[in-house]
C-alpha cells in the first residue's frame, strides 16, 4: 500500500495513537501501605509486599480504583463494575517481582474521548489500572558501559493508570493538544499530579503512515522514551519524517520499539517485533476479582467536580473572558480556582484575568515558580486590584508591588506603606504641583496651546516628578487640561 | 511427649512451666535429629524467650493464650523475623525475612513456642522430603524410608513425638501425605481458612498452611489460632472461626459419611492398603454413622488438572528469585540478564526448574487457552462434583495416600510415580475444600493415614468425626516403635 503511494507519488499522512502511563496520587502505593511520595531518599518508602519480598502479598488500594474510575467518568468511558488484575510477566530488575500487577484483558474502562481545542475527537480504547515499577540509576553514561546500577524501589508499587487511545490523532502538534487537554481533565479531578519532568504523566506513541484517504493501518513503529511535552512533538515529527523517507527509497517499514534519543533528537531502533515478549497473562491468585457496588460508582460520579470544557465555556458566559483567556485560566484546576477567587473578591474578572495572565504570569515565569507554587493569596491579588481601581497606587507602584505578592505572598496594604508608594488622588494637593509647574513652563504652555500637544505629556511628567511619582496621573491630566483648554 | 492441650493446662495451671517444656522438646529434638533431620533451623533462643514470656503472663495470672507453652516446629516457608527462613533451597539459604508470616504471629500471640524451622521438599514441590536442597528427613517408624513431602520435617518431628504441634502447607497433599506416612492428624484447612501473608508462595491459589499434631483435638486448638481473614490476605475470607473444640465428637449417630465410587481402584492396588481402608469405613459405620456414596466424576482429571495449574503459578511466584534483592546472587557474566540465568540455574534444584519450565510454556500465549483456561474449568466442574457429593452426606471419608511410606530414593528417579503420591489429595485441593489425614492403622507395620473432607469453611464437621474415630481406635497414640525401643 505504502508502495503504491510511492509509485503514484499520493501523499502520506500520520496515524498516532498514544499509551499514557499516569501515576496516581493517592496517599499511599497500589497494594501495599507504603507513601506514594516523590522525592524521597532512595529505598525509604518500601516494604515486604512492594519489595516483592517472599510470602508478601498485595492488596487493592481502593482509592486508586475510585481515581480510576472518576477519571473514566470525565473521560466519558465505560466504567465496568466487574474487573480483576493480571500478572504481566517479564524479568527486569526494577520489577521486584519479575511480573507486573496490570489488567489484561478485563480493564475497569473501555471507551469514551478526549475532544481536542481543533473540535477533533480522540476514541479511547480502554484505562487499565498497574502498578509502577522502581526505578534504575546506571552508573556512568550509557548503560551498555555502565559498571553498575542503583535500584530505587520507592516508585515500584505506585499506583499507575495507563490509557490508551485509539489511532485518532493525525499529528505530532495534535498529540500535544491530547496530551494537554488530558492533563487538564487529570488536574481538575485531582487524581494526579500530571507532572511529566517527574514522570507522573509518561507517554508512549504508535505511530505508522499511510496513504491520505486510505483507511488501512500502516505497520506501526512504538516509540518510547519521550519526557516532555516538547520532545514527544519532536521525536513523533522525527519518526514521521523517518517512515516517509523509508516510503520514498523503497524501504519497509518494520514494526519495531524505538527509543526516543532527547539529545541527538532521533528514535533509534530497541527492539523488533520477533524480540518481542510473552507477558504469559493470567490472572493473580493472590487478588480477588475485584467488583465494585454500583451506589458507589454512582457517588463517585457525581462527587466529580467541573470539568474543563464546561468550566471554559462558564468562564467566557459568566465573566466575559475571552475563548483564548477562558483556555488559558481553565488549563490547571488550581490556577482556575485562583482566578474564580480573585474574580469574586475583586468584582472584576476582567482585570483578574488581565493580572494573571500579565504581569502575574511574567513575575512566575521569571523565578521558575508556577501559580500552586507561589504563596500568594487570591484576596492579596483582588486588593491590589482594587486599590489599582480607586487610584491608591499607581500602575508602575502595582507592577513592583505584585513581585512581593508573587515572591513572598505579601499583603499589597504593607507593602505600599512600607515603601511610601500611594499616591495622591487628592485634587487641592495635586492643583498645588500643577499650578506651580504650569507658573514655571511658560514656553510649554504656549506651545500646547499653539497644537503641540506632545507638550501635555512634558507637563505631565513635570508634575509626576514634582510629586515624587505619587501623584495620581489621571487628577494631574485633568487639573492641567482644566488649566490650558 | 504429652498432648499439646495436657502441655497448656498444664503450663496454665502453672504445674509446668513453659522453660522447662521447651527444654525438654529441645533436648528430645538435639537427642533425634542426627538419624531423623527434620529441621533446617533450630531456634532455641527464640522458644526459651517466648516460653519465658509465656511463664511470666501464666505467673501474673494473665490468659496465656490457648496454645500457652506448647512447643511447635514450623515449615521453612513461613516467615519468621529475623531467623532464616529458606523454603528448603539454596537460593533463599541465608534469607532472613524482616517480618514474620501472620500464622507465625498467631500462634507466638496465642503462647506457642516455635522451636525450629523444619525440613521440605525445596519451595514445597515434592512428596517425600527429597526434594530439600540441603538433606532429607527420615520417617520415625524406618529411617529408611521417606516421611512424606513436602511437609516431611512438620510430620517427622511430631511423628517422633519430639513436638506435640507442627505448621506445614498443603498445595495438593502436602500435609496429609506426610500426616499419612508418620502417623499424625494433618490437617488442610479451606482455601481462604488461614491467612497466607508471609507464607512462600508456591501455588497461591491452592497453598493453604495447616497444623499437624499428635491428636485431632490439638489440630483443633492449632486451627482455631491461626484460622480468621487476615487483611494482609486478599484471599482469605471472613467468616467467623468456631471454637472447633467443641464440635469433637464421641460418637457418629446421624452422621452420613460418604464413601467415593470414581477413584481409580488400581492406584491403591495393594490388598493391604485395601482390606486397611475398608476396616477404617466399617470402624465409623460401627461408630453410628450411615454409610453413602458419593460420585466424583471428575476426580480423575485431578493430577492432570493440578500440574497444569501449580506449575503455572509456580513459574510467575518464583520469577522473583533473581538475585538482585535478597537470597542467592551468583556472579559474573556479561550482563544482568547472565546473573540471573546463574543465580536461577544454581539456585534451584531439578524438580523446582522442571515445574518452571512447565508452567511457563503452559502460560505461553498460544497455549494458555488450551492450557490453563481450560484447566481452570476442570476446576470448576471438580468443585460441582463436591457441592453435589455434599447434598448427601456431611463428611467424605476416602484414602489419604495410595501406599504407606516408601524407601529413601525408590521414587526420586520418576517424577510421575511421584506425582502419583497426590492422588487421592489433589482434588480437595483443587475444590478448596477442608480436608484432613487421621491415623488409620498399619500396613507392614508402616502407618497409613484416613482421609476425611468437609465443605467449605465446615472444618468442625471433619474434625469431628476423626475425633470419634481416633479415639475409638486408638491408632494414633500408638508409638514409632524403632524410636521408642532406643
Amino acid at each position: 500500500m505504502i508502495d503504491s503511494a510511492r509509485e503514484q507519488g499520493l501523499e502520506t499522512e500520520a496515524v498516532i495513537g498514544l499509551e499514557v502511563h499516569v501515576e496516581l496520587s493517592t496517599h499511599s502505593k497500589m497494594f501495599c501501605g507504603c507513601r506514594n511520595q516523590f522525592g524521597a531518599p532512595p529505598n525509604s518508602q518500601v516494604c515486604p509486599v512492594c519489595l516483592g519480598l517472599p510470602g508478601a502479598l498485595p492488596v487493592i488500594n481502593g482509592r486508586a480504583v475510585e481515581y480510576l474510575c472518576k477519571t473514566g467518568f470525565a473521560l466519558g468511558c465505560t466504567v465496568s463494575p466487574y474487573s480483576k488484575f493480571d500478572r504481566k510477566n517479564y524479568f527486569y530488575p526494577d520489577m521486584p517481582k519479575n511480573y507486573q500487577i496490570s489488567q489484561y484483558d478485563m480493564p475497569l474502562t473501555t471507551g469514551g474521548s478526549v475532544t481536542l481545542v481543533s473540535g477533533r475527537k480522540v476514541r479511547l480504547n480502554r484505562i487499565h489500572l498497574e502498578e509502577d515499577t522502581g526505578k534504575n540509576t546506571h552508573a556512568g553514561a550509557a548503560i551498555s558501559r555502565s559498571e553498575y546500577t542503583l535500584i530505587d524501589y520507592n516508585r515500584a508499587g505506585v499506583p499507575l493508570m495507563e490509557i490508551v487511545s485509539e489511532p485518532d490523532i493525525g499529528s505530532p502538534q495534535e498529540a500535544e493538544q491530547y496530551l494537554s487537554e488530558l492533563k487538564g481533565i487529570l488536574s481538575h479531578i485531582g487524581v494526579s499530579d500530571v507532572k511529566m519532568h517527574e514522570g507522573s504523566l509518561r507517554c508512549d506513541a504508535n505511530v505508522s503512515i499511510r496513504p491520505v484517504g486510505t483507511q488501512r493501518l500502516g505497520v506501526k513503529a512504538e516509540v518510547k522514551n519521550m519526557n516532555s511535552f516538547r520532545s514527544v512533538v519532536r521525536a513523533l515529527s522525527f519518526e514521521i519524517e523517518r517512515m516517509r523517507e523509508c516510503t520514498r527509497v523503497g524501504q519497509p517499514i518494520v514494526q519495531e520499539t524505538r527509543g526516543w534519543d532527547e539529545s541527538r533528537g532521533v528514535t533509534h531502533s530497541m527492539r523488533s517485533k520477533e524480540q518481542a515478549h510473552d507477558y504469559r497473562y493470567f490472572p493473580d491468585p493472590d487478588l480477588v476479582p475485584l467488583s465494585i457496588d454500583a451506589a458507589l460508582l454512582e457517588r463517585w460520579r457525581l462527587e466529580l467536580p467541573e470539568l474543563p470544557d464546561s468550566k471554559r465555556a462558564r468562564f467566557a458566559a459568566e465573566y466575559g473572558l475571552s475563548a483564548y483567556d477562558a483556555g488559558v485560566l481553565t488549563q490547571e484546576a488550581g490556577d482556575a480556582a485562583f482566578f474564580e477567587a480573585v474574580a469574586k473578591a475583586s468584582g472584576d474578572a476582567k482585570q483578574a484575568a488581565n493580572w494573571l495572565m500579565g504581569d502575574v504570569r511574567k513575575c512566575l515565569q521569571l523565578h521558575g515558580l508556577t501559580l500552586s507554587s507561589s504563596p500568594m493569596k487570591p484576596a492579596h491579588l483582588a486588593a491590589l486590584i482594587a486599590m489599582v481601581k480607586s487610584g491608591a497606587i499607581g500602575g508602575k507602584a502595582a507592577k513592583e508591588v505584585c513581585d512581593e505578592l508573587v515572591m513572598h505572598g505579601r499583603d499589597p496594604q504593607d507593602v505600599v506603606g512600607e515603601r511610601g508608594l500611594a499616591q495622591t488622588s487628592d485634587a487641592s494637593a495635586v492643583a498645588v504641583i500643577v499650578d506651580a509647574v504650569v507658573a514655571r513652563n511658560p514656553e510649554s504652555v504656549t506651545a500646547y496651546r499653539g497644537g503641540k500637544l506632545k507638550a501635555l505629556d512634558f507637563l505631565i511628567g513635570q508634575a509626576m516628578r514634582e510629586s515624587r511619582g505619587k501623584a495620581n496621573v489621571d487628577v494631574v491630566r485633568s487639573r492641567l487640561q482644566e488649566l490650558l483648554d | 511427649m504429652i498432648s499439646g492441650h495436657e502441655i497448656r493446662d498444664a503450663v496454665a495451671r502453672r504445674e509446668r512451666s513453659a522453660v522447662e517444656v521447651a527444654q525438654q522438646a529441645l533436648q528430645a529434638i538435639d537427642r533425634l535429629e542426627p538419624r531423623l533431620r527434620a529441621y533446617i533451623s533450630l531456634l532455641p533462643e527464640r522458644a526459651l524467650s517466648q516460653a519465658r514470656s509465656v511463664d511470666a503472663r501464666s505467673r501474673a495470672g494473665q490468659d496465656a493464650g490457648l496454645l500457652a507453652g506448647v512447643p511447635v516446629a514450623i515449615k521453612d516457608l513461613f516467615c519468621t523475623k529475623g531467623d532464616r527462613t529458606t523454603c528448603g533451597s539454596k537460593i533463599l539459604q541465608d534469607f532472613r525475612p524482616p517480618y514474620s508470616a501472620t500464622v507465625v504471629e498467631r500462634l507466638e500471640a496465642a503462647g506457642a513456642v516455635v522451636v525450629g524451622k523444619t525440613n521440605m521438599d525445596e519451595f514445597a514441590m515434592g512428596s517425600s522430603c527429597e526434594n530439600s536442597a540441603f538433606f532429607p528427613t527420615r520417617n520415625p517408624w524406618d529411617e529408611g524410608r521417606v516421611p512424606g513431602g513436602s511437609s516431611g520435617g512438620s510430620a517427622s518431628t511430631v511423628g517422633a513425638g519430639c513436638v506435640p504441634l507442627a505448621m506445614g502447607t498443603d498445595t495438593g497433599g502436602s500435609i496429609r501425605e506426610p500426616a499419612s506416612f508418620c502417623n499424625v492428624v494433618g490437617v488442610k484447612p479451606t482455601y481462604g481458612r488461614v491467612s497466607r501473608y508471609g507464607m512462600i508462595a508456591f501455588a497461591s491459589s491452592l497453598d493453604q498452611a495447616g497444623p499437624l499434631s499428635r491428636d485431632v483435638r490439638d489440630a483443633a486448638d492449632a486451627l482455631e489460632v491461626i484460622a480468621g481473614f487476615d487483611p494482609m490476605d486478599s484471599t482469605s475470607v471472613d467468616v467467623p472461626v468456631p471454637r472447633y473444640a467443641d464440635h469433637l465428637l464421641e460418637d457418629l449417630t446421624g452422621v452420613r459419611v460418604g464413601l467415593v465410587d470414581d477413584f481409580d481402584e488400581t492406584i491403591a492396588a495393594d490388598s493391604g492398603m485395601t482390606s486397611l481402608y475398608q476396616t477404617a469405613y466399617r470402624n465409623i459405620e460401627a461408630l453410628g454413622a450411615t454409610l453413602v456414596h458419593v460420585r466424583l466424576p471428575h476426580a480423575k482429571y485431578g493430577l492432570a488438572t493440578y500440574y497444569l495449574i501449580a506449575p503455572a503459578e509456580c513459574s510467575s511466584n518464583l520469577a522473583r528469585y533473581d538475585g538482585t534483592r535478597y537470597g542467592l546472587r551468583v556472579d559474573g557474566g556479561d550482563d544482568v540478564y547472565s546473573m540471573f540465568e546463574r543465580t536461577r540455574a544454581e539456585g534451584f534444584g531439578p524438580e523446582v526448574k522442571r515445574r518452571i519450565v512447565l508452567g511457563t510454556y503452559a502460560l505461553c500465549s498460544g497455549y494458555y487457552d488450551a492450557y490453563y483456561v481450560r484447566a481452570q474449568k476442570v476446576r470448576t466442574l471438580m468443585k460441582a462434583d463436591f457441592d453435589l457429593a455434599f447434598a448427601s452426606c456431611d463428611v467424605i471419608a476416602c484414602p489419604a495416600v495410595s501406599c504407606p511410606p516408601f524407601e529413601l530414593g525408590a521414587k526420586s528417579q520418576d517424577p510421575v510415580a511421584m506425582y502419583l503420591m497426590d492422588y487421592f489429595t489433589i482434588p480437595m485441593s483443587l475444590a478448596g475444600i477442608p480436608a484432613m489425614s487421621v491415623p488409620a492403622g498399619y500396613v507392614n507395620g508402616l502407618p497409613v493415614g484416613l482421609q476425611l473432607v468437609s465443605p467449605a469453611f465446615e472444618e468442625a464437621r471433619m474434625l469431628g468425626v476423626a475425633h470419634a474415630y481416633e479415639k475409638a481406635t486408638g491408632h494414633a497414640r500408638r508409638r514409632a516403635p524403632q524410636l521408642s525401643a532406643r
